[in-house]
Parts: C-alpha cells; structure tokens; sequence
C-alpha cells in the first residue's frame, strides 16, 4: 500500500526526534556534551512540549493564545505535590513510577484549568480571545503567589493567602516550591515528547481533527456542515492544557526550587514565538525552533552581555526574511534548485 | 472615607498614565491593525530619557519631557519603518512576533546602556501637595499633574482625529486602508504619524509613570504595557474614548483592589474584570461589534 | 424513476400561498416556511416570506440584486434568527434552533462567496460533511482503535463516491484552496451534500461558470436531486439554468415575494419584468 503524504511526514518528525535522542545519549556517555548543554536537556524537552501543544492551539485550531505558561505553572505545582505526597505519605521509593503520575497529575489539572477557562475564552474571537488568554495566565500566577501547601502526616493542606499551615511546607506562596525532590530524568522528556506527538499528529488525522482545522478555515462553513464549534475548539484547546500541563509537571520536578514568576507572560511569548518561528501549524518546525532557541543563547555565550541583543537581533530578521514578499523572494532565489522529488498530487493521480 | 478617597484618587492618577499609553496602542490598532507590543518599552525609554536629561545635562524637568518626546516620536518612526513596514502584507502573528522582537531588542539596548541596577527617578514636580481633611487627604502635584495632562491629551487628540486633515486620514486609513489609497491618502505616511503621535504619548506616559513609581528599570515599561493594552481592549480597542475610560476604570480597580481586597490579588483583578467584561461586551465597552458577513 | 422530465412537471396549488409538483403533493413538504421576516435596526430585509419545496423538488429563488435571497438562505439555515415567522424542516419547526442543529435536520447550504476549508485537502473537504455520520470519538482517533481504521475506510470510500458525481475524484488530495474556481463551487456541492440533507440549497451557483460548465452543472443537478432524491433550492442569476431546471420558481424584490409559479408563468409575469427591467416609460 502506498503510504500517504501526511504518514510519511510524520515518519520523519519521530525518527528525528528519536535520532536526536540517541544522539544525546551517546554525547552524554562519551562525556562530549558540555555541562551547561546538560543542565539544558529537560527544559529543551519541556519547551518542545510546550510549543507542540501550543500549536495545537494557534496552529491547528487556529486561536491566539498568549497564557499558555499559566498551564505549566499548574502542571509544575500540581506535580511537586503529588510527588512529595507519594514520598511523604505512601514512601513510594520508585522514582519513574512517582515522577509518571506526578506528570498524570498536572496534566489533569492543568486540564481542568482549561475546561475553566475555555467556557468564557472560546466565546470571544480573535485579538478579543489573545487578550482573555493574557489576562488568565496573569490570574493564575497571582493565584499561584497566594497559594499555601504542606504535607502534614500523610494529608495535604492546603490555605489561600495563610502561610501558617501545620507540617512540612511544600509551596510557600510568592516564595515558591523549595527542595523540591529532582525526579526528573531526560529519558522521561524524550518520552513525554513521543506522547505529545502522538496525541497531537494523531488528533489532526482524524475526525475531530479534521473538524478542529475546518473550524479555522472557516468558522460559518463548519458550522453550516453540522460541526459543534465549541466543542471542537474546547477539545483543542484542553488537549493543549493537558500537555502543557505534563511538560510543567516535568519541569518543576527538574529544579530544587521554583516559583510562580517562572511562568510569567514572558514565558507563555517565549513559547509563542516557538510556534511562529518553527511555522504555524508545522510540528515539526515547532520541535527543531524550541531546540534551537533554547540552545542559541548558549551558542551566543561569546557574545556576552549582547547574547540577549543579538537574539532580539535575530528574531526580527528571521521574521522579516521569512514573512517579506521582497526578502523571500530574494532568499528563494539564492536557494539551489532542487528537481522536485515527488511530482504534484494532480501529475501524480493523473498520470 | 477619607483613605478612600485618598485610592480612589491614586487610581485615577494611575489610571490616567495606563490611559495615555492605552491610546498609543490603541491609535496603532486601529490603523495598523496590529498589537504593537514593544509599546511599553517605549515609556521605558522615554523615561530613561528625560532621567539622563535631567540627571547628566542638567536640564530642566519641562525640556527634559520635550527631549524624550523627540526621541521616542523617532524611535517610534524607526522601529515602524524598519521592523513592520515591511510586514504589511504578512500574517498577524508575525507582526505581533517582530514587535515581540522589538521590544526584547529595546530592553537588552537599555540593560547595556543603563544596567539592571534601578535608577531613582527624580521628582519632576514637586511643587507641593494640596492638603484637605486636616491634612488626612494628601494631592501631590505629580497626581494633579498627571491627571491634567490626561485631559489636555484627550482633548487634542479627540479634535486632531475629528477636526484635522491628517486626522480625518488617520480615521479613512484606519476603517479601510485600499479605499484611502485610492482617495489619495498617503498610507504608509499616516501610519508613521500614528507611530509618531503614539510614541510621544508613551514618552509623557514614562515621565508621569516614574514620577509617582520612582524606580526606573529595563523592565519598567511592560507591565504598565501590559496592563495599559488590557485597558485599551476593555474600552474597545480603536476607541481613543474607549482607551481613555479603560485606562482609568482599570487604574481605579487596579488600586482599590490592592487595599481593599488583597495586594497580591491586585493585578488578578483588574484581569478578572477585564474577562467579565468582554463576556457581556465582546468588543469592549465602546467598541463596535463586528458582524460577520455570510 | 430517473429519467423523469423537468418540462413535464405540473405544479399544484397546496395550501394556500404555495405550490409544489403534482408528484410531491401527498408527501411532507421538505421546507415550509410561513411568514418568515428579519429585521436589521428597523430595515425590514426580508418580509412575510412563504414557501413550500416538495421532497424531490428543484426549486429557484430568483430576484434582483439586494432583492434578500442569500438573506433567506440564512435565514434557513439559522445563521440570523428570524424575527418573525415560523420554519418547519421535514415538517419540524426549527425555532430556537442554531446552523447544526438545522444541518442534522437535514438542510445543507453552498455559498455565494466560497467558503471552503482552502487548507485543507479536497477529500477532507468532504469528509467534513461526512463528520456526523461518523461516529467515532477523540480517543479512538488517538489511540487509533478498531473503529477509527475502520469508519476512516468507509469514510474514505464514501468521499470518493461523492466526489465522482463530478468526476473529482481524481483530485482527492489537492488542496482545496488551489482548485480552479469552478471545481471549487462544484467541491462545495459534493461537500454539503455529503451532510446526507432533505433540502440542498445553492447560493449562485453557476456564478463565475463559463456556458458549458453550466449546462453540466444544471445536469448534475438534477442527476443529484434524482439519486439522492432529495429537494434542491437554488439562488440563481443566470437565467437559463433557472428556467431550464427549477420546476417552481419564486421571485423575491425587496424583502417580499412578488411571483411564484413555473418558469412559463415568471417570464410572462409582468410585475417581474417590472422588477427586472425597471417600468417601461409611457406605458
């Protein structure tokens, strides 16, 4: 059987993911992979995640959303937790099996935050929606800073703006989750990116995905087709929380401490630009622009105190070379020739 | 009571600095279309220009806002220019993106320029407070002053949209940019006016910001920023009324919530309101409803 | 069955104010709509609008520019909520109802300006309007159960069936948005018609056809409205298709009705010509 366009695409996007991971691993074992690289590894898994499930929702579904960081952070605090109720109430020793359900476990809730919020969001469109999406991120860091846990014994509490709770605290309001229990482990990012490849490229080839992209071709089109247009776009836009949700999960098991700040609106654009950047709607660009561009500020290291500059620098003259009718054309024209490998769908049928 | 009328008036001062720099994102959407998100660097640079103004030439508080009205109208013209001119035809989100761009490029030149280390910014205006209730109920010039120049920018800016030649430009490119070419209306020169006008609004909007919050930083500007484009999409975003009344409701909200309520929850909910509102009025509160054709 | 002749059809006075072929007469009119009017700000767009289309009937609305005709299709298929009025789909009124509910009632709508999913490929196009005849939900999709393997074949075959109605199944993997303008209209056809409908209702269209693509088109219709047999309500500029296929015709100027009855009757309506051509000076 001749195996389909979209098949074939997606074929390349996991073989490079997982070449890229064997690749990893062998400079980890041959001691090739400088330390700073290193430390890098699980928050570069973490973004790809992040901008994978971002683009779920800008690419796919086609909304603007400017709070996805508000996800993570839900996932991140949910998880650490989790994780330190499974030590601390039931001993669970085995690290892979606590950091797994810490990940369910953000996820869930980051997805509950995301049915919540998707009720009002997704009735507005547009730049209408972008700014609600902003606005949400921004309440639920400010939540984040109010809220109160600790583990005493073997039961969570849990207080709004008190910080005087019985036991170990666990999250200390604005001050943040501290020794925190690291659990995360690479293998795991490597994993969690095949997982949130699968939901995503297998949503898009089927039924709701298909109604998911019709809506953003054209909303009144769908609509006049049968399609629930709210419940394409909630269906999005929660798979997209959920995933984001486990990446922060992984992420705030990754680090002794972490506090709300981390998941400020500038996270969410960091994220955002990703998406753009890598493509919208082209996962596997969203992949290799997450990598890239966490690493660049590493790889700029020799330009010192401008490495932030330069970045803004680059990031202006990607978008303008790749969105300027003059520029692209220009560039175009400097790229060599290629004899198209697979002929067109219309020679191809026909012929 | 007294105390809270004591908020009550900080707000609208706050309010009032959220409200001009509400128009310049507010100006630059309606003819642009476009979030113009490195808006609120601009105030950042505007108000790190009249500190050197005043702080290295010595010169006086009046000249200095002049000087960082002059810089930030051409920063506003070069970043217009160079970064999204060239965009014009490309896709929302890139543009949005290249202002992303921007606006990290105007932090990290400022953080080379003036370092991480806050600045204290000089009180412009002290020339005294009005004292009421006993003294219970203190005004300071700041406030008095930031609320005055809110109202005189209001003013001119609503005559020089609805009286002026350029302004009547402004609002045919802003409703359809093909159909004001073909009237003769130079596009491209109209939306640098735009920039410009919105620019030097943010320069005015650093100066007053910093007067009444005295720490000067790179980052200084993108909260407001934020805060400031909430308040523009509240009141209708194209609505220069509409920025005005969302700039003030939200300063109101923003810092009777933070006494009254919680001053963690502060921010929340201005946000809070935001949400409830584009429920019951998606467009905001003096937008127009867009209907779609079918 | 399907050799049946447009010319042959008699029209037959039913209740009051419609008529419909003499051979739907005993069957549950497919569309009943009963003193439909819409209001914008106090401009009365469409007003006192009634109509009945037969179950296998090819009906045509026909009226000057602006006269509300697309106007009506909205309001048919729910896109504006009627302001006054009443409209029953296979004798189920559809008050209070929204565009999908109307659509699994059974009316599907072509557009007057396309309105294709342009990225998306000609064959998912279709599947589109097949999405609810599928029943599979979000997980069997991901985690790619038996079911999802088997209704995407049945789905698959399906579009194509549909799609060779106009010899387009060649072009099942196109992107829609690149398609020249006439298969384009013709994709949005097998789309809508893919949502398994009673009534098809066609925005204009031949707009933007040359002739001979019009005389196919006004074959494939009635070849749709034979195998399928269902009623098709067409919006329509070019005459020649209106007069040669539509079996009732109803004239719409400013909002109102002002004929209804065969394409003999409308061209020697004089009220029409009226409409049309402007009154004649002197008469």
């Amino acid at each position: 059987m001749k195996l389909k366009k979209n098949t074939i695409n997606n074929l390349i996007t996991y073989i490079m993911v997982i070449a890229a991971f064997l690749l990893c691993q062998w400079m980890l074992a041959s001691g090739k992979m400088t330390r700073s690289l290193k430390g890098q590894l699980i928050p570069i898994c973490v973004y790809i995640v992040m901008a994978v499930s971002l683009n779920l929702v800008v690419g796919i579904s086609g909304e603007l959303s400017l709070g996805h960081a508000g996800f993570m952070s839900v996932g991140a605090f949910s998880g650490i937790v989790m994780s330190a109720w499974l030590a601390g109430a039931f001993q669970m020793e085995n690290e892979i099996v606590r950091l797994l359900l810490a990940m369910a476990c953000g996820g869930v809730f980051a997805g509950i935050a995301g049915v919540l919020i998707g009720i009002p969001v997704l009735r507005l469109r547009g730049d209408y929606l972008a700014i609600v999406t902003l606005a949400f991120g921004e309440i639920i860091r400010n939540i984040m800073n109010c809220l109160y846990f600790s583990l005493d014994g073997s039961r969570i509490r849990i207080s709004f703006n008190n910080p005087n709770l019985p036991g170990t605290i666990l999250i200390n309001g604005p001050a943040g989750a501290a020794g925190v229990d690291k659990i995360s482990t690479f293998g795991m990012g490597f994993a969690l990116i095949l997982f949130s490849l699968f939901v995503v490229l297998n949503l898009v080839n089927s039924r709701s995905g298909r109604a998911i992209m019709a809506i953003r071709d054209n909303r009144i089109a769908a609509e006049a087709m049968g399609i629930n247009v709210t419940k394409y776009k909630m269906m999005a836009f929660v798979t997209s929380a959920v995933l984001a949700g486990m990446a922060g999960a992984l992420y705030g098991l990754n680090f002794s401490t972490i506090t709300a700040s981390k998941f400020k609106f500038d996270t969410s654009i960091l994220v955002l630009v990703f998406v753009v950047l890598g493509g919208i709607g082209n996962i596997r660009g969203s992949i290799i622009a997450a990598t890239l561009l966490t690493i660049l500020p590493e790889l700029l290291r020799a330009f010192n105190d401008y490495r932030m500059l330069v970045y803004a620098i680059v990031l202006i003259l990607v978008m303008l070379m790749t969105n300027n009718p003059t520029m692209r054309a220009f560039f175009e024209r400097l790229r060599p020739k290629r004899s198209k490998g697979e002929p067109t769908a219309k020679e191809g049928e026909s012929a | 009571m007294v105390s809270f009328l004591r908020f009550f008036i900080n707000g609208i001062s706050l309010g009032s600095v959220y409200a001009i720099i509400a128009l310049g994102y507010t100006m630059v959407y309606g003819i642009a279309k476009m979030l113009n998100f490195a808006h609120g660097d601009v105030i950042m640079v505007g108000a790190y220009v009249s500190f050197c103004a005043m702080q290295y030439l010595q010169l006086p508080p009046a000249l200095s806002v002049l000087c960082a009205m002059v810089v930030c109208t051409v920063l506003g013209v070069i970043i217009e220019g160079l970064a999204y001119r060239p965009l014009r035809q490309a896709a929302s989100l890139a543009v949005l993106i290249t202002a992303i761009g921007v606006s990290y490029f105007l932090q990290n030149m400022a953080l080379l320029i003036w370092s991480s280390n806050p600045k204290v910014y000089p009180s412009v205006f002290s020339v005294g407070a009005i004292r009421l209730f006993d003294g219970e109920l203190l005004i300071t010039s700041e406030t008095l002053l930031t609320i005055f120049a809110n109202i005189v920018i209001m003013i001119a800016l609503t005559l020089f949209t609805g009286r002026t030649k350029v302004g009547k430009a402004m609002r045919a490119v802003s409703e359809d940019k093909g159909a004001a070419e073909l009237m003769g209306i130079n596009v491209n020169r109209t939306i640098s006016l735009t920039f410009a006008i919105g620019s030097a609004l943010a320069a005015i909007a650093g100066v007053l910001l910093c007067s009444a919050y005295p720490t000067l930083q790179p980052t200084t500007g993108s909260m407001p920023g934020i805060k400031a484009f909430t308040a523009a999409v509240f009141g209708g975003i194209g609505s220069i009324p509409g920025a005005m009344i969302g700039g003030l409701l939200l300063g109101v909200i923003e810092i009777l919530g933070k006494a009254y309520v919680s001053t963690e929850l502060g921010d929340a909910l201005v946000f809070a309101v935001l949400i409830i509102v584009l429920l019951f009025k998606p467009s905001g509160l003096l937008g127009k409803p867009v209907h779609e054709k079918v | 069955m399907t050799q049946r002749q447009n010319e042959k059809t008699r029209m037959v006075p039913v209740p009051t104010y419609a008529i419909v072929p003499e051979r739907d007469v005993d069957k549950r009119p497919v569309l009943e709509a009963r003193h439909l009017g819409i209001e914008f700000g106090g401009l009365k767009a469409v007003e006192d609008f009634n109509m009945i289309v037969g179950r296998t009937e090819i009906a045509g609305l026909i009226g000057p520019n602006g006269a509300g005709k697309t106007t009506v299709f909205n309001l048919l298929t729910k896109v504006y909520q009627p302001t006054s009025g009443t409209i029953l789909i296979d004798g189920k009124d559809t008050a209070g109802m929204n565009t999908v509910q109307a659509n699994k009632l059974g009316i599907a709508r072509t557009f007057q300006n396309i309105r294709l999913f342009s990225n998306m490929s000609v064959e998912d196009n279709v599947r589109i309007g097949l999405h609810n005849q599928v029943k599979y939900g979000m997980f069997s999709g991901i985690f790619r159960l038996p079911a999802y393997w088997r209704q995407e074949k049945r789905q698959h075959e399906q579009a194509l069936e549909l799609l060779s109605i106009f010899d387009m199944q060649d072009m099942a993997s196109v992107k829609a948005g690149s398609l020249p303008y006439g298969a384009q209209r013709r994709l949005e056809i097998v789309r809508a018609l893919a949502t398994n409908p009673l009534l098809l209702l066609l925005d204009e269209p031949a707009a933007g056809m040359n002739p001979h693509e019009t005389e196919e088109l006004m074959e494939n219709i009635i070849k749709i409205r034979d195998k399928f047999q269902i009623a098709v309500m067409l919006i329509e500029h070019d005459m020649n298709l209106v007069m040669g296929i539509c079996e009732g015709i109803c004239v719409l100027n400013y909002g109102r009705i002002i004929a209804k009855g065969t394409a003999e009757e409308i061209q020697s309506n004089p009220t029409v010509i009226e409409a049309y051509l402007g009154k004649r000076k002197g008469a």
